[in-house]
């Protein structure tokens, strides 16, 4: 297969998350969706690796990895705290970050 | 073979992102995330990062998933209503927003000066992408990054501690000490809920509400005694 195909698919990914971060409301899901847009960044990350036969972008897709998962642990720990003090989860309502 | 694996594994990862952001449900949109990134590993592995693909099934559809599924379980996604739904206005601008970005994308590929993405890539030797290679270069070449790496996972690990703990004190019965052989090692309280409130914070005369009942304190108001509100639900 062509290294374009996967370069496709990964910007096709890409699109549909960031369209997901915009109309969905509820934090979860657009937690999710900024999932799909770094997974695709993580498919062209190793897809390129692959193009040029070096394994470093590889080591930048674990960072990367890495750095999603830290997101989504303080992200949901937010949605936490927020379903705590009852707080709508809904990111239309909250407009103002004074707690 | 490859390419309809490739195929299977790409119609598998964009029916997946588009039921993420299409589904109603929150649950199911984990679902959905769970089947586009067990596809995402298939395309890891046409493309020889076998380590990332096990990386990927392992700590994203296994760990970070299931964290996902008990968040949606607690704050549960599906009977809090969330008012109208986005416009449709809102919707239609994000739809083309979403096709710009894919033609930009697209476009950028076809005009790039890169030869090599209309080949397969160079013929790899056996190693190319194995935990092999992959730990040797997390090892020597970039140490720096792997440490600081883990020292990222670690703040955000205690990060998220702190932002979920329980604020408002403990209840009587949760406070009643359960002695073992243990506190001869270690501190009392230690593995309860009191290490995170704080053993001061007790509180004694809250009684425990019945199951299924909660209080409807307006959301933003501090009860009198300055704790948080609804923090004695379990």
């Amino acid at each position: 297969m062509d290294i374009g195909w996967y370069l496709t698919v990964s910007a096709l990914i890409f699109a549909i998350g960031a369209g997901g971060v915009l109309t969905r409301r509820s934090p979860l899901v657009v937690l999710l969706c900024l999932e799909l847009m770094l997974n695709a960044a993580n498919l062209a990350l190793i897809a390129f690796a692959r193009m040029h036969g070096n394994a470093e972008g590889q080591i930048f897709a674990i960072i990367v990895m890495v750095v999603a998962a830290c997101e989504v642990t303080i992200g949901l720990g937010v949605i936490v705290a927020m379903r705590r003090r009852r707080l709508p989860i809904d990111v239309d309502e909250l407009r103002e970050l004074q707690g | 073979m490859v390419e309809v694996l490739f195929f299977l594994a790409g119609i598998g990862a964009v029916t997946g992102a588009i039921g993420v952001v299409a589904l109603r449900n929150p649950f199911f949109s984990v679902l959905a995330l769970v089947c586009h990134l067990v596809s995402l590993a298939v395309l890891f592995l046409l493309l020889n990062a076998e380590f990332v693909a096990a990386a990927q099934v392992v700590v994203y559809a296994g760990a970070v998933m299931v964290l996902y599924v008990f968040v949606v379980a607690y704050v549960g996604g599906a009977d809090v209503p969330l008012g109208p739904q986005a416009g449709r206005g809102l919707r239609i601008v994000a739809a083309s927003f979403g096709a710009m970005l894919f033609i930009e994308l697209v476009v950028a590929l076809l005009g790039t000066g890169l030869k090599a993405v209309d080949s397969g890539g160079p013929t790899l030797d056996g190693d190319f992408g194995s935990a092999n290679q992959i730990g040797e270069l997390l090892l020597t070449k970039f140490l720096v990054a792997f440490e600081l790496a883990s020292f990222l996972l670690l703040i955000a690990a205690v990060g998220a501690v702190v932002l979920a703990r329980r604020r408002g004190g403990l209840t009587a019965e949760e406070n009643q000490a359960r002695y073992s052989a243990m506190d001869l090692l270690r501190p009392a309280y230690t593995g309860t809920m009191a290490e995170a409130v704080g053993r001061r914070a007790i509180r004694p005369n809250v009684p425990a509400l019945p199951v299924g009942e909660q209080e409807d304190v307006p959301a933003g108001v501090p009860s009198e005694d300055g704790n948080e509100h609804g923090d004695r639900e379990r």
